[in-house]
């Protein structure tokens, strides 16, 4: 069926024609008015939150259950000789013992798993880890970037790079890309031509940006509670994707995912490092079964800082070319990142769709090094590369002395961004950024900055729901996503709602659990377009029903029936007008249920890129190197908002997780031991209450007719600009590049003397 | 602590009247006299005031507070992160002053009146601190949110009316990695009574904004904040 919607922003609409599929709605339109949707609607878990009453994974307890540790390789490179871990079942409390790894096994990193154990309590099973006998042969090893790209370094893989993961080791380089050394690469992306654009530039820069690894740091570790019964195996588990860990499970254990549930209805964040159940949930699962008990296994915190997961380190090169007037003709990105044992370091998203240039080269290398393996962290690839890119924007600006903001809305082909960047400088005062550098403490220097985000989701097909109307006129509503921690649930309830007509508290809802309609996992920002969506439909199909009984009652024919603003009425005859309440008493016990699929993406309605832009204004100490963040203008698109409460919230929080990349967070290894040297939460440091700016969010709600729901995600987008932002207002306010981050005091005060020397960006 | 180490204290082994009485002396209540009753390393008996029940355990001495409540007696309310002092999420009340559940010993504690994070609803009604975080949406994941709370409440009951800045001096020890501080900020100005908890930071629509919108105007807005603002202009 072709459909005519309008797509756009700001009230200026352009006509579309879509394909919808039978049964999925037309995209609500710039005209719908929401009942709900879009406002600010508190959690509906609150409650359980703050009474403590919400039982995470990590929370569940059962009759008999055990307490599982695991004993890792305290070397950054050792061969396993042999593991003895039968001294360790004669410990008091034991109940079940493993081998994770055996003689021959290379050890990669310093927290590799070895063995693993389950006890009666948590204490006996940490006394009985010491029982387990291990000889290592030690091997040399190599945990900085800059030493493993040395031709002499020790190789962290002697032959193809594999990434030991749940089940196994894993091939790293899929895409057989050339490996020397520790190096594999590039990955290569080309556009047009980069000598020719080089040679149409009137002005060139060429820089090299650094930036740090970054743990994930979840407040709840990594881990899951596992339960036999039989052949069928529950776990609790702390997990973004509650079918990946059941897949993933079932695959490692050798069995079907149909005798696999994973229950997660809390959990106490992920950011991108808790998908599959990993070592430690498989582990947990296999202990379960040997002792003939519930094991609880989650890491402790030195476990989960050190091997669970990071945001590749990078050293980005970028080559700048542009026209006398601002027009970039050339754009060339060299990057070298590690990930530890695992690669996918590329930073150039930003490079390639941000900023439109028609000569583009990027080269992406991975460099291995003795060290836990990356994870996907919020935005992979994305902030370490706006602050790159952002940079050198800001520097091409200097070259060209022209305004940054100019430079980009220039070189931006988004509309929506384009607007955002004019919302955001006049929010942070750009226009008179300069005049605000000096301060009355002439040690406190002012700066403003600005960086740009991209981010592409807009959800994908393949989650189910189902929706039922209840003859007591309430709805419930079964969709196996989990919450963590984004407001997933209350989101099913808005659109449920919204779609219904109806109060929320008409409606349940069920989410979290692998016995409920396959939900999406909670990654790449797809969560709410791909479950909004899906919704809505059900609940489209679900209102059907009742109409089409209702129908029946009436003797009129279904297609003149519509369930809408808490009524059923007949197009038919407009005398016959009934409440949805008591139009649902016409139902039989079993209530009208409709189970859906999510429709495809209207691919042929107006695609584009997650547009942001953010701008930080920062005072800098400029005697002592400190950075106090003041305010930060956070302007998105997340399409159309379904929340504005928690939306808010993970803007905000998206914001904050930024500036403590951009300024404390730093995971350092010891050259000497190959070990992290800050496995915890204060030597590693996380920004705080102390450290937060102001912080103004602004969402520009965006109408692409993509989905039913017009919606988007917001949890990446929100955090890609804000180094960049931060970066560029420090530099600002100094007066000289800030090139690197972590931006420390030692940073800073390096700055501050180039500066003074004259070095002024 | 020095002196009780000297004197062979360990996790495992505790010389129980001389610990408790100088962790006393540490949050200001009366000093128990020392005595010789040592136990251990062997789970030993001990009773424990829960939010004004008494629960029967035996522990090893090594047991922190914060196992204690969450496995053997099963509040789990109280979080573990760190496991040493740093993130405030194990945070509970001991006689009315906050403390790290997670570097107390349980058999420290024995007799004081602890309050963990399932003793604010009295009777199952919200205190006025957990009411305002879900109004504001003071929390994500909400792994941190108990001892948030409770580091907010302790402020309150000292300072019902705080400015911002003594409310993030307040948090300060409580970790929080979803970022969600403005919204807790907000919460405990919520809680506080404070004028423009309501409004501060919203989330705006571009467009309207730039406009001179204000949040009152925005159709968007729910109803309870907008009688709020209401009020406020009135």
């Amino acid at each position: 069926m072709k459909e005519k919607i309008r797509v756009g922003l700001n009230g200026e609409y352009q006509e579309k024609e879509i394909q919808l599929e039978p049964g999925d709605p037309a995209p609500w339109d710039p005209s719908t008015k929401f009942t709900i949707l879009g406002t600010r609607v508190p959690r509906l878990d609150g409650r359980a939150k703050t009474t403590g009453e919400a039982k995470y994974p990590s929370d569940v307890r059962l009759p008999g259950m055990l307490y599982g540790r695991i004993l890792r390789c305290p070397l950054a490179a050792a061969t396993v000789k042999s593991v003895d871990v039968e001294p360790a079942r004669k410990m008091p409390g034991v109940k079940a013992v493993l081998a994770i790894a055996g003689p021959g096994d290379k050890m990669r990193y310093a927290g590799q798993e070895v063995a693993a154990l389950a006890a009666d309590t948590p204490e006996r099973a940490q006394d009985a880890l010491a029982a387990i006998k291990v000889i290592y042969e030690p091997r040399p090893f190599v945990v900085r970037i800059g030493e493993a790209q040395a031709a002499t370094a020790p190789l962290v893989f002697e032959g193809e790079a594999t990434t030991r993961t749940s089940g196994g080791d894993v091939d790293t380089n899929k895409k057989k890309l050339p490996k020397k050394g520790n190096v594999i690469g590039p990955r290569l992306s080309e556009k047009g031509n980069l000598e020719e654009g080089f040679r149409q530039a009137d002005v060139q820069i060429d820089h090299t940006y650094e930036t740090q690894v970054q743990v994930h740091s979840a407040l709840e570790s990594h881990g899951l509670t596992a339960r036999w019964e039989g052949d069928e195996l529950t776990v609790w588990g702390s997990t973004q994707g509650i079918f990946e860990m059941r897949g993933d499970l079932a695959e490692n254990l050798k069995m079907s995912p149909s005798k696999v549930r994973v229950i997660t209805d809390y959990m106490g964040g992920g950011f991108g490092a808790k998908f599959g159940p990993r070592v430690e949930g498989v582990t947990a699962a296999k202990l379960a079964k040997e002792a003939g008990a519930p094991v609880r296994l989650f890491l402790d915190r030195k476990e989960e800082q050190t091997t669970t997961g990071n945001r590749p380190s990078s050293v980005q090169r970028i080559r700048l070319g542009a026209k006398r007037d601002g027009t970039l003709t050339a754009m060339h990105l060299t990057v070298h990142g590690t990930g530890g044992t695992n690669g996918g370091t590329g930073t150039s998203g930003p490079a390639k769709n941000i900023y439109a240039c028609p000569n583009l080269r990027v080269e992406e290398y991975d460099v291995f090094t003795n060290a836990g393996p990356s994870a996907a962290f919020r935005a992979p690839g994305h902030p370490q590369g706006a602050f790159a890119l952002e940079a050198a924007m800001d520097e091409l600006a200097a070259k060209l002395n022209m305004d940054p903001l100019e430079l980009r809305i220039k070189n931006d082909p988004s509309p929506v961004r384009r607007e955002e960047f004019k919302i955001g400088a006049e929010k942070i005062g750009w226009k008179d950024r300069d005049a605000r550098r000096k301060t009355d403490d002439p040690a406190i220097r002012r700066g403003v900055g600005l960086g740009a985000s991209v981010w592409y989701n807009t959800g994908g097909t393949g989650p189910r729901a189902t929706v039922t109307l209840n003859r007591d006129g309430s709805a419930e509503v079964e969709h196996g996503v989990q919450d963590i921690g984004t407001g997933s649930r209350t989101m099913v309830a808005i659109v449920a709602a919204e779609e219904l007509g109806l109060p929320l508290e008409k409606i349940s809802v069920r989410i979290g659990d692998t016995r409920m309609p396959f939900g999406p996992d909670s990654g790449g920002s797809s969560t709410t377009p791909s479950s909004a969506p899906t919704i809505r439909r059900a609940a489209v199909a679900a209102k059907k029903k009742l109409g089409d009984a209702v129908a029946k009652e009436w003797k009129v024919s279904p297609d003149t029936v519509s369930v809408a603003g808490g009524f059923v009425t007949s197009s038919a005859d407009p005398a016959k007008k009934v409440s949805f309440a008591e139009a649902c008493k016409l139902l039989s016990s079993e209530g009208a249920s409709a189970t859906v699929e999510r429709a495809e993406n209207h691919e042929d309605a107006w695609k584009r890129f997650t547009c942001g832009a953010q701008f930080a204004e920062v005072a800098v100490d400029t005697e002592t190197g400190k950075v106090k963040v003041e305010r930060v203008v956070a302007v998105h698109d997340c399409g159309i908002v379904v929340n504005a409460l928690t939306c808010e919230s993970q803007i905000q929080g998206g914001v904050i997780q930024g500036m403590s990349y951009a300024l404390f967070e730093d995971r350092v290894l010891d050259g000497q031991t190959g070990r992290m040297v800050n496995p915890n939460v204060e030597a590693y440091k996380i920004a705080g209450a102390l450290d937060c700016p102001e912080i103004e969010t602004i969402v520009v709600p965006v109408w692409d007719g993509v989905n039913n729901t017009q919606s988007v995600g917001i949890g990446e987008p929100a955090t890609v600009p804000t180094a960049a932002a931060i970066a560029n207002a420090v530099s600002h306010a100094v007066g000289a590049r800030i090139r690197r981050i972590p931006i420390t005091p030692e940073v800073v005060l390096a700055a501050v003397e180039e500066g003074r020397k004259g070095g002024r960006s | 602590m020095s002196d009780e180490r000297s004197s062979g204290f360990t996790r495992r082994d505790l010389v129980r009247g001389t610990l408790v009485g100088a962790v006393a002396a540490g949050i200001g209540t009366k000093v128990r006299a020392a005595t010789d009753e040592r136990i251990g390393p062997e789970a030993a008996p001990l009773e424990l005031k829960v939010n004004g029940a008494v629960h029967k355990i035996s522990v090893e001495p090594r047991v922190t507070l914060a196992d204690a409540l969450r496995d053997r007696i099963g509040l789990t309310g109280t979080k573990v992160v760190c496991g040493r002092g740093a993130c405030g999420a194990c945070t509970v009340l001991l006689d009315g002053a906050a403390a790290c559940s997670c570097l107390t010993l349980a058999h420290e504690v024995a007799g004081k009146e602890i309050v963990t994070i399932e003793g604010l609803a009295a009777d199952g009604r919200l205190s006025p601190i957990q009411q305002a975080f879900i109004e504001a949406d003071a929390l994500q994941c909400g792994y941190c949110t108990s001892g948030m709370i409770l580091s907010c409440k302790l402020l309150l009951d000292h300072n019902p009316k705080p400015n911002r800045q003594q409310i993030r001096e307040a948090v300060a020890g409580n970790l929080c990695r979803c970022g969600t501080y403005p919204h807790v900020f907000d919460a405990v100005e919520r809680a506080a009574g404070i004028k423009k908890a309501a409004v501060s930071e919203p989330l705006m629509l571009a467009g309207l904004s730039t406009a001179g919108l204000t949040l009152s105007d925005d159709p968007r807005v729910d109803a309870a904040t907008r009688e709020a603002l209401e009020a406020e202009e009135a």
